[in-house]
């Protein structure tokens, strides 16, 4: 694949501008809906990824509910363009986006945003004084999930294919070097950022 | 003169019940409300304060009006001028000392923050954040924040409940002397008679939402 950093930056910054809000609600609204919208959030996290891609690909392709509308927008297909990858990545990461940001923001003491209230501060400074304890954590720890988690279409998902078919093909010698490769790879990037998580820790 | 009449349902561990207050505070006056876990003691804080919303009532600060649910006003909290001290501190972790206490300043004065530091024997400190402080040395600097707004009125919500009983003693003299010095009319909520008896210039005894008893502190309490 050509694009896997493109990929995996749209992703992370489309995740984010969705996240963050959505991450909002969820520790904060009292609606009722609340439950169905974070389990609905939750679903590409323990559905098989099978069922998932295969339902994507009945929504995204041409004549599906959001393909269609897509082609008669721009004219082309979803399905095996970026546009649609993109799509499915984003579907595909939004729990591990929004569970940590959920957390965090549930995390933020109550009296703190309140005091805050008392203090003379507007309902934003007052939450994002709050949000600004948990968020460089929750960064980081989404971060780990992204880079390391093997969701990036086309980067670590590519190494786990190539060892697939090796393994596939007895090739076991390539399987050994891919795996290990990934692995050093992961602990490294996890250390690194969780020492860089507790060094940004505030409390 | 700071005067108000409250009423809003409470959901107690008893059931329900009616909250219904009338009171009026003198200039400067030291008001410390008494009554049993689930009376409303807090929630009167909390209203006052503009944190929770009563159901019907009048509020009326230095004739300033907050709340009059017949003329339909409700300041928003953040333009009670109040200054509200939380049992658990609810010092910003992230920052240190002095920020804490310039946090809410209505107009940033850090030579008014270094002498209130000083005044509170804290100002070695300043730097620091929170998370290294005592109970006691937290509290303070909660109580500082909140007088660092020049208030027109101080809520305390049982800040010494917390602490351990020496450091409750010595807490206490402060905020006897803070308060007399800033002349800032003042109620707190406590469960400690002994807060009554060294702070009170009245003391307002809740029970179920109503106002049992009202006077002076020996009165309340030796009567009772």
């Amino acid at each position: 694949m050509a694009y896997p950093l493109e990929l995996s930056f749209w992703t992370t910054i489309i995740l984010l501008f969705l996240g963050i809000p959505l991450a909002y609600f969820l520790a904060y609204s009292r609606s009722r809906y609340t439950s169905l919208v974070e389990a609905l959030v939750s679903l590409p996290s323990v559905l098989p990824p099978t069922v998932l891609g295969f339902y994507l690909l009945l929504a995204l392709n041409k004549e599906g509910f959001i393909g269609s509308l897509w082609y008669r927008l721009f004219g082309k297909q979803l399905v095996f363009h970026f546009e649609g990858i993109l799509i499915a990545s984003v579907i595909y990461s939004l729990p591990m986006m929004v569970h940590p940001l959920t957390a965090g923001f549930r995390s933020v003491p109550k009296n703190l945003i309140e005091a805050s209230y008392t203090l003379g501060k507007s309902k934003k400074v007052s939450v994002l004084t709050g949000v600004v304890l948990s968020f460089a954590h929750t960064l980081g720890e989404f971060g780990v999930v992204l880079m390391v988690g093997g969701n990036i279409e086309g980067e670590t998902r590519v190494v786990s294919i190539a060892i697939y078919s090796a393994v596939e093909a007895l090739d076991y010698t390539t399987a050994h070097v891919y795996s290990l490769v990934l692995l050093l790879f992961s602990v490294f990037s996890l250390t690194a950022l969780y020492v860089l998580n507790r060094r940004w820790s505030l409390l | 003169m700071i005067r108000f009449s409250l009423k809003k349902k409470l959901y107690g561990a008893q059931g329900d019940f009616l909250l219904e207050l009338e009171f009026e505070i003198e200039e400067n006056e030291f008001i410390v409300v008494l009554g049993p876990s689930g009376s409303g003691k807090t929630t009167l804080l909390r209203m006052l304060a503009g944190l929770e919303k009563p159901e019907e009532g009048y509020i009326e600060v230095k004739g300033e009006v907050w709340y009059d649910s017949k003329r339909g006003i409700n300041l928003p909290l953040q333009k009670r001028d109040v200054g509200f001290v939380f049992q658990d501190y609810a010092l910003f972790p992230n920052m240190s000392l002095f920020e804490n206490i310039a946090f809410g300043m209505k107009k940033k004065d850090p030579q008014r923050v270094m002498e209130l530091l000083k005044l509170a024997g804290l100002k070695q400190l300043k730097d620091k954040k929170p998370s290294v402080l005592s109970g006691g040395q937290k509290q303070r600097v909660a109580l500082l924040r909140a007088l660092a707004r020049e208030p027109k009125l101080l809520l305390l919500d049982e800040p010494l409940s917390a602490l351990d009983p020496e450091t409750a003693i010595i807490l206490r003299e402060e905020i006897k002397k803070f308060q007399r010095s800033f002349n800032i009319p003042t109620i707190m909520v406590s469960h400690s008679r002994q807060d009554a008896l060294s702070l009170a210039g009245r003391v307002l005894l809740l029970s179920e939402g109503k106002i049992k008893s009202v006077g002076k502190p020996k009165d309340v309490l030796y009567s009772s």
